[in-house]
């Protein structure tokens, strides 16, 4: 937990850093101001996904150079966890798990939002050290000495499919030439933790500014209870299950009980 | 209407949950096993990581045995020395069970093991009770109906550590329940059932058990087998969904109710065929998703720290 947070911090700072850097060095450039809808998503037992809002606006500097205001890229990244990825082969006529590779650090959330496809936006070497886009992502190996990229693949398939990576689903749209807002869809099955938005000023391919908001998704009311109780004290957890059970049993018993 | 599941981690439709247990509720009052062997699979179909259906099952089927047992000892159905017998036997299988379960999960085949679990037992009880029913089914069209010898002995009988079970009228050793209840009890932990399914033919057939006592007795001891798998799953593993297991038991009894009022109309030996088409078609369903090419070979897990 306090990992996290430190690596949130640093993050932010390093964010926060380049924002400043890029706008008192020299001339005056553009740069954002940004903010998100919540910094705070619960997940309550009613949960089934919303929407997060991210806006902001570019401030630009130079008034004389004319339409072309750049391009914003937004992100939003949720905590890292290492992942085993397991890659199944036929054994004896059935599919069996036969190999395995874990990763470390792989983001269990990652939305990309852009206001036009971030190849035309900026070169790919600047893509990908800037890690954006799920394809891009690059994963650690725990112990390398296996190719890894099908591995990495499959990673950023099945995120995919499940919803938890998304690259470029919806657009940034720009309300005249300074506002801009964009959505980001969070669904049902979002994993908890602390996650951080990501935005992104690019002008003519090159990095003018940057931005970052932390985002907290927190499992909270009866589910919170619940969950905090499993891993906090599991043996009375699974004692009071079963004294659930028992009552539940003996309940239904006494209301059908035929006489 | 949706309800996230805190332990499963996703949303789930309230009534599909609830719909998922009535039926299965319903098939258990009527056929008189605990249901399970089509829970577990059902959970996983709809979702819900493996481990945490074949634990919140575990869960359930404790609430269902209550119930069920508390009936049958109304009636003075339940051999209570026979049960303590076979819970000895459980209790080490659970915990047997529960170890092998954590191995498996860590090494990533514990899928492979519930399915193939499944596939072997379903398949071999379903086709044994298939050919009993039908036999019985056609003997009965013929009218000639064997007269069963009171007790048959095997090789079983000559065991040590007899012992009299005044309820069940018999005097075996204490091993063969040991073994049986063992048995069960590291299919319970692997599979998420209470393992009625074999535990009833095995008293049955080996013990040779009076049927009035076979389905309180394998009910009582399924209770504490349950329990003690739910137990050790909530410490070890932390995959007990009480909320899930919460709405399963509360559908799943009201359907109980109904199966049982349903299974009186209904011939003994068209029961039994019935559920072992049942199991077959189960059986086949996971057999075949053994042997056909996965979509994505790939697959992800949660890897250590």
């Amino acid at each position: 937990m306090f990992s996290t947070v430190r690596k949130l911090t640093t993050t932010v700072a390093f964010f926060c850093a380049i924002a400043l850097g890029w706008t008192t060095h020299g001339q005056a450039q553009s740069s954002l101001v940004t903010d998100i809808s919540s910094h705070l998503i619960s997940v309550t037992s009613d949960f089934t996904g919303t929407e997060l809002l991210l806006f902001g606006a570019i401030q630009i500097a130079d008034e004389e150079e004319g339409p072309n205001r750049g391009d914003v890229l937004v992100v939003v990244r949720g905590p890292e966890k290492n992942v085993i990825v397991r890659r199944k082969a036929r054994v004896a006529g059935i599919w069996v798990n036969t190999e395995a590779l874990e990763f470390e650090r792989v983001p269990s959330f990652y939305a990309l939002a852009s206001n036009r496809p971030v190849e035309e936006i900026a070169a790919p070497d600047v893509l990908n050290r800037l890690r954006i886009g799920p394809s891009r992502l690059r994963f650690r190996v725990a112990k390398s000495e296996q190719v890894s990229l099908p591995f990495e693949e499959a990673i950023v398939r099945q995120k995919s499919r499940e919803n938890l990576y998304s690259d470029q689903e919806t657009a940034v749209y720009f309300l005249g030439d300074t506002l801009f807002r964009t959505t980001i869809a969070i669904p049902a099955n979002v994993p908890v933790g602390d996650y951080i938005a990501e935005f992104y000023l690019f002008k003519d391919g090159e990095l003018l500014g940057a931005q970052s908001s932390p985002l907290f998704i927190k499992k909270s009311g009866l589910g919170r209870q619940i969950y905090d109780f499993a891993y906090d004290y599991p043996a009375l957890y699974g004692i009071a299950a079963i004294i659930v059970a028992l009552i539940a049993g003996w309940l239904a018993s006494a209301i059908f009980r035929k006489d | 209407m949706t309800v996230y599941l805190p332990i499963a981690e996703i949303s789930v439709n309230l009534f599909l949950i609830l719909g998922m247990g009535g039926a299965i509720g319903l098939l258990s009052g009527m056929f008189g096993v605990g249901g399970g062997f089509l829970m577990t699979p059902l959970l996983i179909f709809i979702g819900i990581p493996p481990a945490v259906s074949v634990a919140t099952v575990s869960n359930q089927i404790t609430a269902a045995s209550v119930s069920g047992v508390l009936a049958h000892w109304r009636r003075g159905n339940v051999d209570f020395k026979m049960g303590m017998v076979l819970l000895i036997g459980g209790i080490v299988g659970s915990v047997v069970g529960t170890w092998i379960f954590t191995i498996l999960k860590s090494i990533g085949q514990v899928d492979l093991m519930i399915s193939l679990s499944y596939v072997i037992f379903l398949g071999t009880i379903g086709i044994l009770m298939f050919i009993e029913s039908v036999n019985a089914l056609i003997n009965t069209r013929r009218g000639t109906v064997k007269r069963k010898k009171l007790h048959q002995h095997y090789w079983i009988h000559g065991l040590p550590f007899k012992m009299r079970f005044r309820k069940s009228k018999l005097y075996i050793s204490a091993l063969m329940p040991l073994g049986i209840g063992a048995l069960v009890g590291i299919l319970s932990a692997i599979m998420g059932v209470g393992g009625g399914f074999v535990m009833v033919p095995a008293m049955i057939y080996l013990l040779g058990m009076p049927t009035s006592v076979v389905i309180g007795t394998s009910l009582f001891q399924i209770i504490f087998v349950t329990a003690n798998v739910t137990l050790l799953h909530a410490i070890s593993t932390q995959t007990v969904d009480i909320m899930l297991a919460l709405l399963l038991m509360s559908s799943s009894v009201v359907g109980a109710q109904i199966g049982t009022r349903l299974g009186t109309k209904l011939r003994g030996e068209q029961l039994r065929g019935l559920l072992a088409l049942l199991v077959i078609i189960v059986c086949l369903k996971l057999a075949f998703d053994l042997v056909i090419t996965p979509v994505d070979l790939y697959s992800l897990g949660e890897g250590g720290h």
